[in-house]
């Protein structure tokens, strides 16, 4: 700023100040000081370019699979587009095998994610609150799996479950003909264990919302609580779990967004065969490949946006309510 | 820029020194094709001496052996082929938009209906030309095989190979096997298989192509070559007795599939094989990819399919067929036709086969003198065919076999007994998809 200025004040001067405007054009000058034309295009630009970035990959790509979800459209020339109005979500609800029970396992991830690594996660942190000792080996035993990626935890756990040579078929003895456990293709046995390999990983993360959650529980409420004479149990349940509500709604929109998108895991295990359909994995089965069913995969896309949209606008609105109230 | 020795330490020209097929590092090509399409261009546009080719071997053998093919034609025609590859499967995945783009002049790709369909969208150029000089090197069946839609040749092919039921030698001696030539043989062979405590038939379906295979052999046994392909083509219907007999045929096999299919690779269902634990095996000849140790791929033996119907016989054989294709608008036309007239010669097949012994030559002229057994008996079994079949998903629109006949024949397996309404859904979907364009 101070360079700006000692540029500009020898072209003031050059300039002799008519009459009286100089209190008025100080003022002016002083307001483009503020903002200068360099300023203006930076900031134009700062603005400009992720507004642009965002409308095209994030808005005109959606809109476009929408419109998309309503045509014929195998990738090639965009003269082979055909419009077909409903056709693609009529099949998809009645012809498509795989597509009820993608949603239903959908549902199932979330409800599972929901009901045990959730209050899983939910003890152990509660366990490593109270500063156990080694409790920093424990956090970082349980954090692990989380760090990892999604794909690589695919892996390992199939090295568990491949029913000739992984580790439980191997330790019960069911790789043989006859009494033979296949934990990756049986219909009724692979989304199961999948699940538990996306506990697995999902209690850690759990176990970290909640242990921040828990880290900003005032410390006097617990003392109140047990001077009023509650024990632990009672502390818990009527002190410090009414004060992670902020921590319980994280917890549900994460879990929820986990269940929507969930697709690493099962693409690894098994390219969600028989069992473990998955609508992110009709999506990208339709329209990845040498020749894809756009519009066909569009429509499932769609789907999955409206379900994700069901669930995040009354989030957004609740929020958003509470901001306006605060 | 052609003549730095230094090349290949140097991450830009040494694209270049590779092309020239010296070999080594084509990693640095593999994820970028639109630069090293531009580049071919800008190189290339006075450049009457190079010749592009967008590559999918993207595995040691083939990648090497394919190098030394284009060394050869350097030496005789001093053409330089410019290589550009990429991962096998990523290659696959992206035709579409690769051929859309700027493609290399001519690129690895496959036989059958899936080269019909980019030969139908304008995507490939027509090679009548080239054909008129290579065409006696060739069998029927692989003309027939090299031909689009409207009747110009757009392919030429390079190796082959067959399906059929491998086994070991030494344990159908040991056990005193014969190999079956009907079905009620191939049944009655399962079921001594398993009283001696046998697998009767190796199977992995994992990966969700293996089963195809099957559906493939069993269905142009009973119904014939003719069905099957209009079945493919999505003119017959699934809902024909014909396909329902099919699956009542597999049905009856099944209980001889190893246990476990759904969750075991290819790859491990060959090591019961290996293993001796199975007695037979049903897959194309990479299977010998899996025997490692020399005595027992010495071991390793094979037989065609049964026959079901003695109307067809053995006659058709299922043998997927690679080889090349020209893109839509090949910047060195000269060159191009000059480097497939080349590939298409029994020289080039010869040199590729040197390097990659588990397939055989798709020209009738190659020479045969180095051959394997199992090669030599998998190159009568496929010059002797009437009928040469690709695969399903090579013979049909892959976007109907990947989302509709992958899932639909793992359910099949999973429960064999609903498979009337899995027909009538399999129909169904086929009507739509075939539709479409």
């Amino acid at each position: 700023m101070s360079s700006d200025i000692t540029t500009k004040t020898p072209e003031a001067a050059a300039v002799p100040p008519p009459g009286r405007a100089p209190e008025k054009k100080r003022v002016a000058q002083g307001h483009r000081r503020l903002l200068t034309r360099r300023d203006r295009i930076t900031l134009g630009l700062m603005a400009g370019v992720p507004t642009v970035l965002h409308v095209a990959l994030v808005w005109v790509t959606a809109l476009a699979s929408i419109a998309l979800a309503f045509t014929t459209w195998d990738g090639i020339g965009f003269d082979s587009i055909k419009w077909v109005g409903l056709d693609n979500f009529k099949q998809l609800f009645t012809d498509n095998p795989q597509f009820w029970p993608a949603v239903e396992h959908n549902i199932i991830w979330f409800v599972v994610l929901i009901l045990i690594p959730t209050p899983l996660g939910l003890f152990l942190a509660v366990q490593l609150d109270k500063k156990i000792r080694f409790s920093r080996v424990y956090q970082t035993a349980f954090f692990l799996p989380v760090v990892m990626s999604l794909a690589v935890t695919g892996f390992v756990w199939q090295l568990i479950y491949n029913p000739d040579t992984g580790l439980i078929n191997s330790l019960i003895g069911a790789n043989k003909p006859g009494h033979y456990i296949d934990w990756i293709g049986d219909p009724h046995l692979n989304l199961w264990a999948i699940l538990v390999a996306a506990s697995w990983r999902h209690t850690g993360y759990m176990m970290i919302l909640y242990l921040a959650g828990l880290k900003g529980v005032d410390p006097s409420l617990r003392e109140a609580s047990s001077l009023d004479g509650a024990n632990e149990w009672q502390t818990f349940k009527n002190v410090i779990f009414p004060t992670l509500r902020p921590t319980n709604t994280v917890v549900l929109v994460v879990t929820i967004i986990e269940a929507l998108r969930a697709f690493d895991l099962v693409f690894v295990f098994n390219k969600g065969a028989q069992g473990t359909e998955l609508l992110s994995i009709l999506i990208t089965n339709n329209i990845i490949g040498e020749s894809s069913r756009i519009g066909y995969g569009s429509a499932i896309a769609v789907v999955l946006l409206v379900i994700s949209l069901a669930v995040i606008i009354p989030y957004l609105i609740a929020t958003f309510r509470k901001e306006r109230r605060a | 820029m052609h003549n730095t020795p230094s090349g290949l330490s140097v991450p830009g020209p040494s694209r270049r020194t590779l092309l020239r097929g010296i070999g080594g590092a084509a990693a640095l090509s593999a994820g970028i094709p639109l630069l090293s399409a531009c580049a071919g261009s800008s190189g290339s546009g006075g450049d009457a001496k190079t010749v592009t080719l967008g590559s999918n071997a993207s595995d040691a053998v083939p990648k090497k052996a394919f190098a030394e093919i284009y060394a050869a034609f350097k030496t005789k025609s001093g053409l330089t082929v410019d290589v550009n590859t990429k991962d096998h499967n990523t290659f696959q995945e992206q035709i579409n938009s690769y051929l859309q783009g700027t493609p290399d002049d001519v690129f690895n790709w496959f036989a059958g209906y899936r080269m019909q369909f980019f030969a139908a969208k304008k995507l490939a150029s027509p090679i009548d030309d080239v054909w008129a000089k290579i065409g006696d090197n060739f069998p029927d069946a692989m003309k027939k095989l090299s031909k689009g839609e409207d009747g110009k040749y757009y392919f030429v092919p390079l190796y082959t190979y067959p399906w059929a039921l491998f086994y070991r030698k030494s344990v159908f001696k040991q056990h005193g096997y014969q190999v079956p030539t009907t079905w009620d043989q191939l049944v009655a062979l399962c079921k001594q298989m398993k009283k001696d405590g046998l697998v009767p038939i190796a199977f992995g379906d994992k990966d969700a192509w293996p089963a195809m295979g099957t559906f493939d052999q069993i269905n142009f046994r009973l119904n014939g070559y003719d069905f099957h392909v209009e079945l493919m083509a999505g003119k017959a219907s699934w809902t024909d007795a014909k396909v329902k007999a099919t699956f009542d045929h597999w049905a009856e096999l099944l209980p001889y599939h190893q246990d476990g299919f759904m969750g075991r690779t290819w790859q491990d269902a060959a090591q019961t094989l290996v293993s001796k634990k199975a007695g037979m095996y049903l897959l194309g000849s990479f299977v010998a990819q899996q025997f490692t140790n020399k005595a027992d791929l010495d071991d390793l033996d094979f037989f065609a399919f049964p026959e079901i119907n003695s109307a067809f016989g053995q006659d058709t054989v299922e043998a997927p067929t690679d080889g090349f294709m020209v893109s839509k608008a090949p910047k060195n036309k000269d060159g191009v036709t000059k480097l497939l007239e080349f590939l298409g010669t029994p020289e080039a097949e010869s040199i590729y086969l040197k390097a990659d012994s588990s397939v055989v030559a798709a020209s009738s002229k190659a020479d045969t003198s180095s051959y394997t057994p199992l090669q030599k008996k998998a190159y009568e079994m496929i010059s002797g065919a009437k009928s040469l079949t690709q695969f399903m998903d090579r013979d049909s629109r892959p976007d109907f076999t990947s989302t509709v006949m992958q899932p639909a024949l793992q359910k099949f397996l999973q429960n064999p007994k609903g498979v009337d309404s899995l027909l009538s859904n399999i129909e169904r979907q086929k009507k739509t998809i075939f539709a479409s364009s």
